[in-house]
């Protein structure tokens, strides 16, 4: 919650302060001129500037919530030093009794000597019996400190600092809460702060240094690259399986009724179906290993590519056809000079979108069982808590989906620059 | 070589909804070698129909095209086709737009080339051969579609309101050179247009449909082209018969405009 309000004021700061600054800025140019902007999509590109403080607030957010030393302004931290209360107890003649409790909270990790324990009574008027008590314990984390232990039997405690006690109430001290449980304990809760803990969110300088370690260390026995490649290598077998059959499939299905009378069900039918929830049929009948990633990528491609080349031939304007035959080109020329480049673009936007589909299946599909691979990674590192090793390949996987699809943007617009101009 | 003969063609098919069409019924003419006909009528008059069953895309019911002799039975390079929109490769520059039917003919390049720098001279487009066909402006990628046409050598060039998408001026330009390229290639030419003055001025015969059913209303034979060969095509709309001819046209197509669309009324 606090997040979210965080980041939508830097959101709406930020587009307050670069609009001033903007207005005093000449421009010359001829979208400056239009009056009319809301609703004319020419006149909307996407300001850069936003897009860079847009990474950065992600970053500040992240560094700031995570305790970062890469970030200049943190949210407050867990509470690190020594915390203490001091408790009354009341033994079973009914005489009370003060002592001291020291608590020592340090950073995760880093486990100092325990202190000594304070000298009891600390209050003068003090019976005797109570006894203090020390403890150490991780930020974030509780501990619990059991007065009854060296105060002598009967002893329990009513108060904490002065404020009276009931079992299962919290009360605030230095450095954390205090709450009585039902068996006369008290458990100490060392205060949180706003950060949230590595294990629930490291922070991005750790992610760094694992993805440093890991790169020249590898990962269970695997490099980093080892991970990567095998999860590209299994999307590119099933993508490009997946079109080696689809495409063909998908000309027939264009260009004669019966095939596509006769597949127009199965695609249908298939496409809906998302590839995960094939994973079980896929794993009984092909294996757990290699054969069946690739047919599970295989059918995830397959469905996309086979409608992408039949939208394509289908797209092809009657006149082109008319005039290949016109001008005396044969069935075969025709579908190779005039449909198949005809129906590229297509091809391309079916080929983007069933990488990016492949690529997501492929992690899902690691996920359920692989020895290696992105998703593989991520499911291990996160059984043994390595929740720095599981951002690094949610961040990982991230810029390889982008960069696969950044890479057949630029395929297309070299080998399709016609699209869109016909 | 000889002339195209439309030999009483009728066409007629059947509609999803059980009702048929009788889209052109009893249509004959016979054109000798070299002839312009440009074909006019109000819109459902079947000129499109036609056009598509002289290049062989539709069959008739009844009836048969001849050229040469021989009996059309599908499309052929022998009659080639000029499209409204241009229908250019745009996967193909310019220059392998216009040699795309010498190319699939096996032709070997060098006179292949020949041909094209011979055309792209003729259609005014030079130093056009290595640009891409989607940064050319309408008026040229027509050029361009004429050129890929006559690079075939047909017998006979079908043109289908090749004008149309054109703005008036572009469209004055390209009469003048669809007219300089009739002379000069004397192919024989059946141009469809809907502008009165396009068909006066390119049309040597002019012939008038009417439709429902779609069938030839009026025959004209006209001396514009002719002169236009020789004369500023602005000078030709003003020669003498040129505006009584039109308006003459122009009632007749509207007289029919409004039987239709009494008829629709009524309906």
């Amino acid at each position: 919650m606090m997040v979210l309000l965080v980041y939508v004021a830097i959101f709406v700061v930020s587009m307050l302060v670069w609009g001033r600054i903007k207005r005093h800025r000449d421009r010359h140019d001829f979208t400056s001129l239009k009056t009319v902007t809301f609703g004319d999509e020419s006149a909307i590109t996407p300001d850069r500037v936003a897009s860079v403080i847009s990474v950065l607030s992600v970053f500040l957010i992240w560094g700031a919530f995570t305790g970062s030393s890469v970030v200049p302004l943190h949210v407050p931290g867990p509470f690190i030093g020594e915390a203490g209360f001091s408790y009354t107890a009341r033994d079973a003649s009914g005489a009370e009794a003060q002592a001291q409790v020291r608590i020592l909270v340090h950073a995760i990790g880093a486990k100092p000597a325990a202190p000594a324990v304070p000298e009891g009574p600390a209050v003068p008027e003090g019976t005797g019996f109570a006894k203090g008590d020390a403890a150490i314990v991780a930020a974030w984390r509780s501990v619990l400190i059991r007065p009854a232990d060296n105060d002598g039997p009967g002893a329990q405690v009513v108060a904490i600092n002065g404020q009276p006690i009931a079992v299962d109430q919290e009360i605030d001290v230095d450095g954390g809460s205090v709450t009585l449980t039902g068996k006369g304990s008290l458990n100490f809760q060392a205060a949180r702060g706003m950060q949230m803990e590595p294990i629930w969110l490291p922070s991005p300088e750790a992610v760094g240094t694992r993805l440093v370690e890991i790169a020249g260390n590898g990962f269970q026995n695997t490099s980093l690259w080892g991970h990567l490649g095998a999860s590209l290598a299994r999307v590119l077998a099933g993508f490009v399986l997946g079109s080696a059959v689809g495409i063909p499939l998908g000309y027939a299905m264009g260009l004669s009724g019966w095939f596509r009378g006769w597949f127009d069900p199965i695609v249908e039918f298939m496409r809906p179906v998302p590839p995960l929830a094939l994973i079980p049929l896929v794993i009984i009948w092909f294996g757990i290993w290699e054969t069946g990633k690739v047919v599970l990528l295989f059918l995830a491609a397959l469905w996309i590519m086979v409608i992408a080349a039949r939208s394509g031939v289908s797209g092809v304007k009657l006149s082109k056809i008319h005039a290949a035959y016109s001008l005396g080109a044969s069935k075969a020329q025709i579908l190779r000079h005039v449909i198949i480049p005809n129906s590229l673009p297509d091809l391309f936007t079916g080929a983007r979108v069933a990488m990016g589909v492949c690529w997501g299946t492929v992690v899902a599909a690691e996920l359920v069982a692989a020895q290696k691979g992105a998703g593989m990674m991520i499911i291990a590192a996160s059984k043994f808590q390595l929740t720095d090793i599981v951002v690094m390949g949610i961040i990982l996987i991230g810029i390889i989906g982008y960069g696969i699809d950044t890479l057949m943007r630029m395929a297309e617009r070299r080998m399709v620059p016609w699209k869109g101009r016909g | 070589m000889s002339g195209l003969i439309i030999d009483n063609i009728s066409m007629r098919f059947d509609l999803p909804n059980g009702k048929s069409v009788q889209a052109l019924q009893n249509v004959s003419l016979d054109l000798k070698q070299g002839e312009l006909l440009a074909v006019l009528g109000p819109s459902g008059c079947g000129k499109t129909t036609l056009l598509n069953i002289l290049a062989g895309f539709l069959a008739p019911t009844e009836g048969q095209i001849r050229l040469g002799g021989k009996r059309v039975m599908g499309p052929s390079p022998e009659r080639g086709m000029v499209f409204q929109q241009g229908a250019l490769f745009e996967w193909m520059n310019v220059r392998h737009n216009i040699d795309f039917g010498p190319r699939m003919k096996g032709m070997p390049r060098a006179e292949r080339d020949r041909i094209t720098d011979h055309l792209l001279e003729t259609v005014g487009l030079h130093d056009f051969g290595e640009k891409a066909v989607y940064e050319l402006s309408g008026g040229m990628q027509q050029r361009v579609a004429l050129a890929r046409c006559l690079a075939n050598d047909p017998d006979v060039i079908l043109m289908d309101e090749p004008l149309g998408a054109l703005d008036a001026l572009t469209r004055e330009k390209m009469q003048g050179l669809v007219l300089k390229l009739w002379k000069e290639t004397a192919k024989t030419v059946v141009l469809i247009t809907h502008s009165v003055e396009e068909a006066l001025m390119l049309g040597e015969r002019l012939v008038v449909m009417a439709p429902r059913p779609g069938r030839i209303f009026r025959e004209y034979r006209l001396p514009f082209a002719e002169r236009g060969v020789n004369m500023d095509l602005r000078e030709v709309k003003r020669s003498k018969g040129f505006a009584q001819t039109r308006d003459e046209i122009l009632e007749m197509i509207w007289g029919m405009e409004e039987e239709i669309m009494g008829k629709r009324d009524s309906a």
